[in-house]
């Protein structure tokens, strides 16, 4: 038995149009009333004033590196960092050694995510081993309760099996999210293509690999009627391919990582390994296609492809240097400080894209902020004036170029399956 | 002499004129010591310089090592096959167990792009670039630049074209930016599957054709067609590139102009180059090597002794 009354806190809820300074008491677990000046005998009074409370927040792209390498991070660690960062859920890849691409595995990232306060969702493997030869065991993994099926980290290219995965999703209505990627053009980049890597003599990855792989992607779409989710969206061409089918009624949804809507190349001329993730930082003309394409809808999600490495691993010269970085604890600040304070998107818009619409892409349970509710909740502090410190970072791994960062707008915890998460 | 303003010599990106002028106005002292019968001076006496070579080279190390021991420094060779480093060592590791060891100034090559800069910033030494992957080479381009000079008396205004797989070239990238500085106008020729992204925006002309890209210049700095690149990949084979893009002396005799041709070694004759052009008239090839060794002591002498 647990009660709490959050007082004079903003609710904010785009499914339910709410948007309101009220008291919200929580008992148990479930949403009992909302009102003013509310009181209850034994709960405990959360003050709040000036903060807003929003329904939990789902990163539906995240790395959890259980099972495998949990020297990086385990489901345990990953999901302290994603509390930290304002979400309740997370999807997590299947890259994990071995791979989620049977139900022994999924029922085990389930078991380790038991009693967390944030939701842990496994994404089932694409193709078996993620090798990108043959489909997994969709049926019986879509019965042990994954949330959608990705290669992520590798991309499907074989187009028999591409439509074979996208005809067996759709059946299960699920999202076939892929990580697009042409592996010729690929191969052995380091960065984006464009006058930067020219100048710094690093291999580069052009902004064409992605384009074609999603403007075939988009094709086979429509031929089976696919439901298709483009991961970690980074080019201007592959926004105006979504855009575009999105306006033919396809099946279509996207993703935009943080790092994406704030980061350009250039950037990469530290040659810092944390400004090296796939897809690579793009250009100053990307970035606002991305802000764009968030604005008018062509991106559904925020998704942070959180991506942690070790130090070590990390510390190399950078061609040498693993792709990706940490997101979960800083995706709260660079959206208010990106997209909310330079007006790209409103509040109500900010988490229908971190809440709202990953949850619909994953088919996951809708919350709302309503009496009689399931609590499920985010607690922002939209005004919170901070700087980035990695040590701080309740993650593993520290990998990210906002380390000294000062942003805007910062998550002080969760309230998920009758469990209160504080950090601030 | 005045100093230096720059703590290492990472590349030429970012050096600025007075710097590359100090650096080739002292050549001139170096290749004089070259002359004598006795070619030591103490200079770097009691300085210890480590050659810290990941990837191969021959003709870069021995040039820096008599350099070094012409200026009398204490001089460690390290290179990758005899090292560590094929025991899972990572660069930081080596790098601080070198540190560990007190050398003054680390000499370094590595196959990937950044890696001198990422050693410079965790290591307290003095750094010098002898090559890091497709990114540059600065002494290469300083000894270009001076070779240059001898011939022409300045570079300012002179047309010099790179010719070759510019994509992978540091020498192409660390010329560009130390030519440009000095103000020379700057033009490429190669298949355009080995120009790099938007190179344009670097302020370089760039030509397709091999006889226009002749036209235009007065001093052509030929590049090393990797022969262990995958042909293929870039272009088709080595004779079709000789046919297209190959200096020859028929091809220079036709211009009816004078012509510098430089080329960084080693030379693949009758790919990129034609015997009778590397051996001819307009090779200055030989003075490269040799003023290779003068301008590595003068960058040696003056990164070894600049004030902290």
């Amino acid at each position: 038995m647990s009660s709490y009354i959050f007082k004079n806190a903003t609710l904010v809820d785009p499914v339910s149009g709410l948007d309101t300074q009220k008291d919200l008491l929580v008992v148990d677990g479930v949403i009992e009333r909302i009102g003013e000046q509310l009181s209850s005998a034994g709960a405990e009074i959360i003050a709040l004033d000036g903060k807003t409370i929003v329904p939990g927040l789902c990163d539906m792209h995240v790395h959890f590196r259980e099972p495998g390498q949990e020297h990086k991070e385990d489901i345990a660690s990953g999901s302290a960092a994603a509390a930290a960062g304002g979400f309740t859920a997370v999807a997590c890849m299947p890259n994990t050694d071995p791979p989620i691409d049977n139900a022994s595995v999924v029922s085990f990232i389930f078991k380790k995510g038991q009693g967390l306060a944030v939701d842990v969702y496994p994404i089932g493997a694409i193709t078996k081993g993620r090798k990108g030869e043959s489909i997994s065991p969709m049926i019986e993994l879509r019965e042990a309760g994954v949330v959608g099926f990705s290669d992520d980290g590798s991309p499907v290219n074989n187009t028999k099996v591409l439509r074979t995965a996208l005809e067996y999703a759709s059946m299960l209505d699920l999202p076939l999210i892929q990580h697009a990627e042409d592996p010729h053009l690929f191969a052995g980049g380091a960065m984006n293509e464009s006058i930067v890597s020219t100048e710094l003599g690093l291999p580069a990855i052009p902004r064409l690999s992605e384009d074609a792989v999603v403007a075939r992607d988009l094709m086979f779409t429509e031929y089976v009627n696919g439901c298709y989710h483009l991961a970690h969206m980074s080019t201007i061409g592959a926004a105006e391919a979504v855009r575009a089918a999105k306006a033919k009624g396809l099946r279509v949804t996207s993703e935009v990582a943080p790092h994406h809507f704030t980061l350009t190349d250039d950037t990469v001329r530290s040659y810092d390994s944390n400004t090296k993730m796939n897809p690579p930082l793009r250009t100053a003309d990307d970035v606002r296609a991305m802000k764009e394409a968030l604005r008018d809808g062509t991106a559904d999600a925020i998704a942070t492809d959180h991506a942690p490495h070790a130090g070590f691993e990390k510390e190399v010269e950078y061609v040498y240097a693993p792709f990706g970085i940490v997101g979960l604890e800083t995706a709260v600040g660079l959206s208010v400080t990106e997209l909310l304070l330079e007006k790209w998107l409103t509040l109500p818009q900010l988490i229908e894209k971190l809440s709202t619409n990953p949850r619909r892409i994953l088919r996951l349970p809708e919350i709302r902020i309503a009496e009689g509710q399931r609590a499920n909740l985010s607690f922002l502090d939209l005004e919170a004036q901070w700087t980035v410190d990695a040590a701080a970072f309740r993650s593993k791994s520290k990998n990210t170029p906002f380390h000294g960062r000062v942003l805007t707008g910062r998550a002080l915890g969760i309230y998920n399956n009758g469990q209160l998460i504080l950090q601030r | 002499m005045s100093s230096l303003s720059i703590p290492h010599l990472l590349g030429l990106h970012d050096v600025p004129k007075q710097d590359l002028e100090l650096i080739l106005d002292s050549t001139d002292t170096f290749l004089e010591i070259l002359d004598r019968p006795i070619k030591k001076v103490p200079t770097l006496q009691g300085k210890t310089v480590v050659n810290l070579f990941f990837e191969n080279s021959t003709r870069t190390r021995i040039s820096f090592e008599l350099a070094e021991r012409r200026l009398s420094a204490d001089v460690v060779n390290f290179s990758a096959s005899t090292s560590s480093v094929k025991k899972g060592e990572t660069l930081l590791d080596t790098a601080r167990n070198i540190e560990a060891m007190k050398v003054d100034i680390v000499v370094m090559r590595h196959a990937a792009a950044g890696s001198v800069k990422f050693l410079s910033e965790r290591c307290t030494s003095r750094f010098l670039n002898a090559g890091d992957g497709a990114h540059e080479h600065p002494t290469q381009a300083l000894l270009d630049m001076v070779t240059i000079r001898q011939k022409t008396g300045s570079l300012e205004g002179l047309n010099v074209c790179i010719i070759g797989d510019i994509a992978h070239s540091r020498v192409a990238r660390s010329n560009i930016y130390g030519l440009l500085t000095m103000g020379a106008n700057v033009a490429v020729c190669g298949p355009a599957s080995m120009i790099p992204y938007d190179l344009e925006r670097m302020g370089v002309r760039v030509f397709t054709n091999i006889d226009d890209a002749l036209d235009f210049s007065d001093v052509i700095n030929v590049l090393r067609i990797q022969l262990e690149r995958d042909a293929g990949a870039d272009f088709p084979s080595l004779r079709e590139y000789h046919n297209a893009f190959g200096i020859t002396r028929r091809r220079l005799d036709a211009l009816g102009k004078d012509m510098i041709v430089l080329h960084p070694g080693p030379i693949n004759r009758g790919v990129e180059i034609e015997s009778e052009v590397a051996d001819g008239p307009y090779s200055v090839i030989l003075p490269q090597v040799t003023n290779g060794v003068a301008i590595r002591m003068a960058v040696l002498y003056l990164i070894g002794t600049r004030a902290e």
